[in-house]
């Protein structure tokens, strides 16, 4: 005992106090603080995902448009990379040495423990020499992955694309993670859900070296992947290449619907591009030079958003609104001398006979014939006002699924345009609007905008005699038989049946009606085609070429639209066109009669010529 | 026969309890740390802690040696033993294996020996001898330069083993000789120099030096400055800074506000302190002499750290403190050992249910980084039981090292006690990262026959004794 025997309390405080603040570190390490836990599971455990086979797309008749392709990704974790042969290995993966060094770097940066891809998608050729002499690079490993195939070079806008997901969709759908596939465009894009099918996995212990120390509670929350939904898509491939191939070196586009369920035919945007551009190691460069380098620009699809004005072949739809709100019937004549002339209005019109009747003015495209039958419309005392008369007959235009989405199943659908009462209110500045103003619609011009799926579907509304299915282009997903029912459901048009037959007895007389028939190079021996040219004017340039037709004339089994840009005259492109495509869906086969139109067809070409000029 | 009886009747046997129960503990968290599929028994002498068996069998042994030998033996062989152990520091730096990076394990066939281990013991009964000799006076300077001797001789030649970790562990010291009369103002002294230390690292300087004035102001005020001198003191200063940042400022000359805080003090502080010491205020004018020294203590801690500390300690300290992060370099240890420690969870995951540990993330797991596997697989509860239980057991010796009648057995025992306890608060904050990494065992529970035998000796020397505390006067 001294006299400082006190200071024992001052040293076992210390004491005390010391291991008290390491007690309530460990309270908030191990209670409180919950990031740790996290932490140690990401340590040590290793997820492996099991990655499903995408789902398979075929045709309506059953050929194959996509399927999958194993590749093999070259997978490091810079931590076991010992010394190795680099020019070995280098020569192996078909890559420079410097490349390699900066990709090794890269795995290094990202993380020393866990792996990385070294390189993407090795074919399964290169995969099989690498892998005898994989043992001599410790450190690397491969994982197999698979890449879309196309056995046809087809269809590329309609099939889409896939790519790497990007933060924005991985933060949509948790589903998602870093490297995962993702459709990006066409049916891979609104069928993502179906095709993905869903990953598994499998949960593994390992250790600091990422060594596999066994399987995480013997499996129990491992799960097998689900393979994705195999498609059958509407599309008719031969007769898709077929239109591809008539197409080729012209700008436009070309829908097919089966009238009777609103199915996508054929769906053709031109120019294209060939699907294996966008799949791989080429991807990102491919599509590069597709977006920024071509002026012509492929990967639009003008079939769904290109907005035309439809020029001509709206005059049916004119013609049934005149003879569903009663102000002309198949009989009523009009004169026209060279055109519509109002005061010092003019519209004018190329030579033909006069007066004519409905079934003339079709066959010979008259523009003063509709300048009529639009004016008694919209003028008709029973409306009250041009106001009230427009707002009625623009209703009828849109029961035509004009001037709206269809709601197809493809993404990108534009809506077109049928302008408002107010838009024309306001470009005039009058409150009360004169049917002149607004003339140049009623023969397919003006500010009138539709895309080529819709002209197709107003087509394929004509050939039912009154109404239209939703086009689609999924016939059956999986297994299971049926589609989405609003594929199914019938759209009305406000036209009565009734009112029909005349009208398609001009579009007839355009193919059929000998002297002054516009489509005459639509007609197919055999086969009775009803059809309408346009020729819409451009303003850029050359006018465009448009025809729309169905065939047969009873229980109609095509419905086609196609739209030539720069294509002179509807006659022109437009009519053989169809034609041809017509008999290739019908008979399988082109007759040796019309040969020559498709051997002319085939070799127009309208965008290197112009380029030229 | 009476002298069996009674050292069994005598001998502390609560201390015996704890430590057989720590030991016990340390080994079965020794099997769970490198427990592997293929050595399952425990008894394995392949694995290491089928050895760590071998080595406490040892110790056993080791700790009846201890207690059979006389009591006075210890203290009539201090200086020897401490003689001897000096020599073998040296010996180890000759003929010494190097192993990583550390010059201080003998090898002896499959025996490794690490004599700064054993130097704890002998320095401790050597600074007991020298603090109970009669002529020893705490505050006379002979006698703290020559306990300074003692201590620093054994640190030096561990230094110079490059193992300075097990250096430090004489500073402890400090607390003993705290309690045998040496000023609180020496350990108040330290307590701020570790501050102003981990400050200069964390702040900038002109911060530090403000924290400096402001605190030595208040110290000032509280050791007898008046109101009004207080008042003059602050104005004195204040306006020395702006006359300094004045002529500065419009001499256009490039100068920290931190230089002219210093030149400001500096004018300042003359007449200040000529003030102090004509009104007898001893003890603000000492606040100010410690105020310039802290401020060249702040310079001397950057040019340490820069210059003298290497870099491997340098980041630790670093990462300690947060300036630096890097969970995958440096960092590793301590951010793997934090993961183990928190994914514990209140009750663990279960003897040998670690992942942490069992897979290897934490390094070093079966020797320094051992508290991990108790804190993962034991939780919040086994941590804390494992503290608690050395924290008993150094309390308990402190009171026994209070109720010895000799002087030497009580310095002893404080020693012992001091020792254990810095191997505690070191070990134990490194894995949970409030300490920086110096690789010193925690005591009883870390594998290593060294550790456990020093642990053992330095223990059972105090039992001893202590069993002899009624005979013994001096």
């Amino acid at each position: 005992m001294n006299n400082f025997s006190n200071r024992i309390y001052v040293i076992g405080g210390i004491f005390v106090l010391v291991v008290l603040i390491f007690m309530i570190k460990l309270f908030n390490l191990q209670i409180v603080d919950d990031s740790y836990k996290l932490s140690a599971e990401n340590n040590s455990q290793r997820q492996v995902t099991q990655y499903p086979a995408r789902g398979l797309i075929y045709d309506r008749n059953g050929a194959l448009l996509v399927y999958n392709q194993a590749v093999y990704d070259v997978m490091i974790i810079p931590r076991q990379v010992k010394v190795f042969d680099t020019l070995d290995f280098c020569v192996l993966l078909g890559i420079e040495k410097l490349d390699a060094i900066k990709r090794l770097e890269k795995a290094k940066n990202y993380s020393y423990r866990r792996a990385s891809v070294f390189l993407k998608q090795l074919s399964s050729e290169q995969y099989a020499v690498l892998q005898e002499k994989l043992y001599k690079f410790p450190g690397f490993f491969v994982q197999p992955r698979t890449l879309r195939k196309y056995p046809r070079q087809s269809a590329a806008h309609a099939l889409g694309y896939l790519n790497e997901v990007n933060n924005k969709e991985i933060n949509a759908d948790p589903y998602y993670s870093q490297g995962d596939y993702i459709g990006k465009s066409g049916i891979e894009l609104t069928y993502e859900k179906e095709l993905r099918g869903e990953k598994g996995k499998k949960i593994y212990w390992v250790d600091v070296y990422n060594r596999i120390k066994g399987s995480y509670r013997d499996g129990k929350f491992d799960k097998s992947p689900v393979s994705g939904k195999d498609l059958v898509s509407t599309l008719d491939i031969e007769l898709q290449e077929y239109g591809e191939l008539l197409m080729q070196n012209k700008k436009g586009g070309i829908v097919a619907l089966e009238p009777s369920t609103g199915e996508i035919l054929a769906k053709i945007s031109s120019p294209g591009y060939d699907p294996e551009m966008l799949v791989g190691r080429v991807m990102s460069k491919n599509y590069r030079a597709l977006v920024q380098n071509d002026s012509l620009k492929p990967l639009f699809d003008r079939t769904l958003m290109a907005q035309y004005p439809p020029g001509s072949i709206f005059k049916m739809v004119n013609a049934l609104i005149g003879l569903q709100e009663n102000v002309i019937n198949p009989f009523t004549r009009f004169e026209c001398h060279s055109g519509y002339h109002v005061g010092s209005f003019t519209m004018g019109c190329h030579a033909h006979v006069s007066p004519l009747d409905l079934r003339q003015s079709i066959m010979h495209s008259c523009n003063a014939y509709y300048a009529n039958t639009f004016r008694y419309i919209v003028e008709s005392p029973k409306f009250g006002s041009v106001n009230n008369g427009y707002d009625v007959w623009r209703n009828h235009v849109m029961s035509f699924g004009l001037g709206e989405r269809l709601g197809a199943d493809l993404p990108n659908e534009f809506r077109g345009g049928i302008p408002t009462l107010k838009y024309y209110q306001k470009k005039y500045r009058r409150k009360n609007l004169r049917a002149l103003n607004m003339i140049s619609i009623s023969i397919g011009q003006g500010e009138l905008l539709i895309t080529p799926l819709q002209m197709a579907n107003m087509c394929a509304a004509i050939a039912n005699r009154g109404h239209y299915y939703t086009p689609h282009i999924i016939k059956s997903v999986g297994k299971e038989k049926g589609i989405d029912e609003k594929f199914t459901v019938k759209h009305e048009t406000s036209i009565d049946p009734s009112y029909f037959p005349s009208v398609i007895d001009g579009m007839e007389m355009v193919v059929t009606g000998g002297a002054g028939s516009t489509g005459s190079l639509a007609a197919i021996p055999g086969i009775r085609v009803c059809g309408k040219t346009g020729t819409v004017q451009n303003s850029h340039g050359d006018d465009h070429s448009v025809f729309v037709a169905f065939a047969p004339r009873e229980n109609p089994k095509i419905a086609i639209l196609v739209y030539v840009e720069n294509g002179v005259w509807g006659s022109r492109y437009g009519a053989p066109i169809a034609g041809l495509m017509i008999e290739k869906y019908i008979r399988g086969e082109i007759s040796d009669s019309k040969k020559w139109i498709e051997k002319r067809m085939i070799e127009a070409d309208l965008i290197n010529q112009s380029e030229k000029e | 026969m009476t002298r069996k009886v009674s050292l069994i009747k005598n001998l502390d046997w609560w201390t015996i309890l704890l430590y057989a129960l720590l030991v016990f503990l340390g080994w079965i968290n020794i099997y769970a740390a490198v427990y592997n599929e293929e050595h399952q028994s425990i008894f394995d002498i392949t694995q290491r802690y089928g050895k760590q068996l071998m080595w406490i069998g040892a110790a056993a042994v080791l700790a009846i040696v201890i207690l059979i030998v006389e009591s006075k033996f210890y203290s009539a062989f201090a200086y020897p033993t401490y003689i001897f152990m000096l020599i073998l520091l040296v010996a180890v730096l000759v003929l010494g294996r190097d192993i990583k990076g550390a010059k201080s394990w003998f090898e002896l066939g499959p025996i490794r020996f690490q004599p700064a281990e054993f130097a704890k013991f002998a320095t401790c009964l050597a600074i007991s001898r020298y603090v109970t000799q009669y002529n020893f006076k705490i505050h006379k300077i002979k006698s703290l330069i020559t306990s300074a001797v003692i201590l620093f001789a054994p640190m030096a030649l561990i230094v110079l083993q490059g193992d300075a970790g097990s250096a430090l562990v004489y500073s402890v010291f400090l607390l003993v000789l705290y309690r045998e009369g040496l000023s609180g103002i020496v350990l108040f002294l330290a307590f701020i120099a570790a501050l102003l230390f981990v400050f200069t690292l964390l702040w900038p300087k002109f911060t530090v030096l403000l924290i400096i004035v402001c605190t030595s102001l208040i110290v000032a005020k509280a050791y007898g400055l008046k109101w009004p001198a207080f008042a003059k003191a602050i104005l004195l200063l204040s306006a020395g800074f702006a006359l300094v940042w004045l002529v500065v400022k419009g001499l256009k000359i490039d100068v920290s506000n931190y230089l002219i805080l210093i030149i400001s003090l500096g004018l300042s502080a003359v007449p200040f302190w000529v003030y102090t010491y004509k009104n007898k205020l001893k003890n603000v004018a000492w606040t100010i002499l410690i105020v310039f020294a802290s401020i060249f203590y702040t310079f001397s801690v950057g040019y340490i750290f820069e210059n003298i500390l290497e870099v491997h300690q340098r980041t630790r300290i670093n990462e300690l403190l947060g300036i630096e992060s890097d969970p995958y370099g440096a960092g590793y240890n301590v951010a793997q050992s934090k993961i183990a420690i928190g994914s514990g969870g209140f009750s663990g995951k279960g003897f040998l249910n670690g992942t942490q540990t069992k897979f290897k993330f934490v390094p070093e797991q079966s020797t320094d980084f051992i508290f991990c596997t108790v804190g993962e697989e034991w939780g919040f509860v086994g941590s804390s039981l494992v503290l608690l239980l050395l924290l008993t057991l150094i309390l308990r010796l402190l009171f026994l090292a209070e109720r010895q009648r000799s002087s030497f057995s009580r310095v002893y025992g404080y020693g012992v006690a001091c020792i254990l306890f810095f191997h505690l608060a070191i070990n134990v904050g490194m894995t949970i990262g409030l300490a920086p990494v110096i690789g010193i065992p925690l005591p009883f529970f870390s594998y290593g026959g060294s550790s456990l035998w020093s642990f053992t000796i330095l223990l059972f020397i105090f039992l001893r004794l202590d069993a002899n505390r009624l005979e013994l006067l001096r």
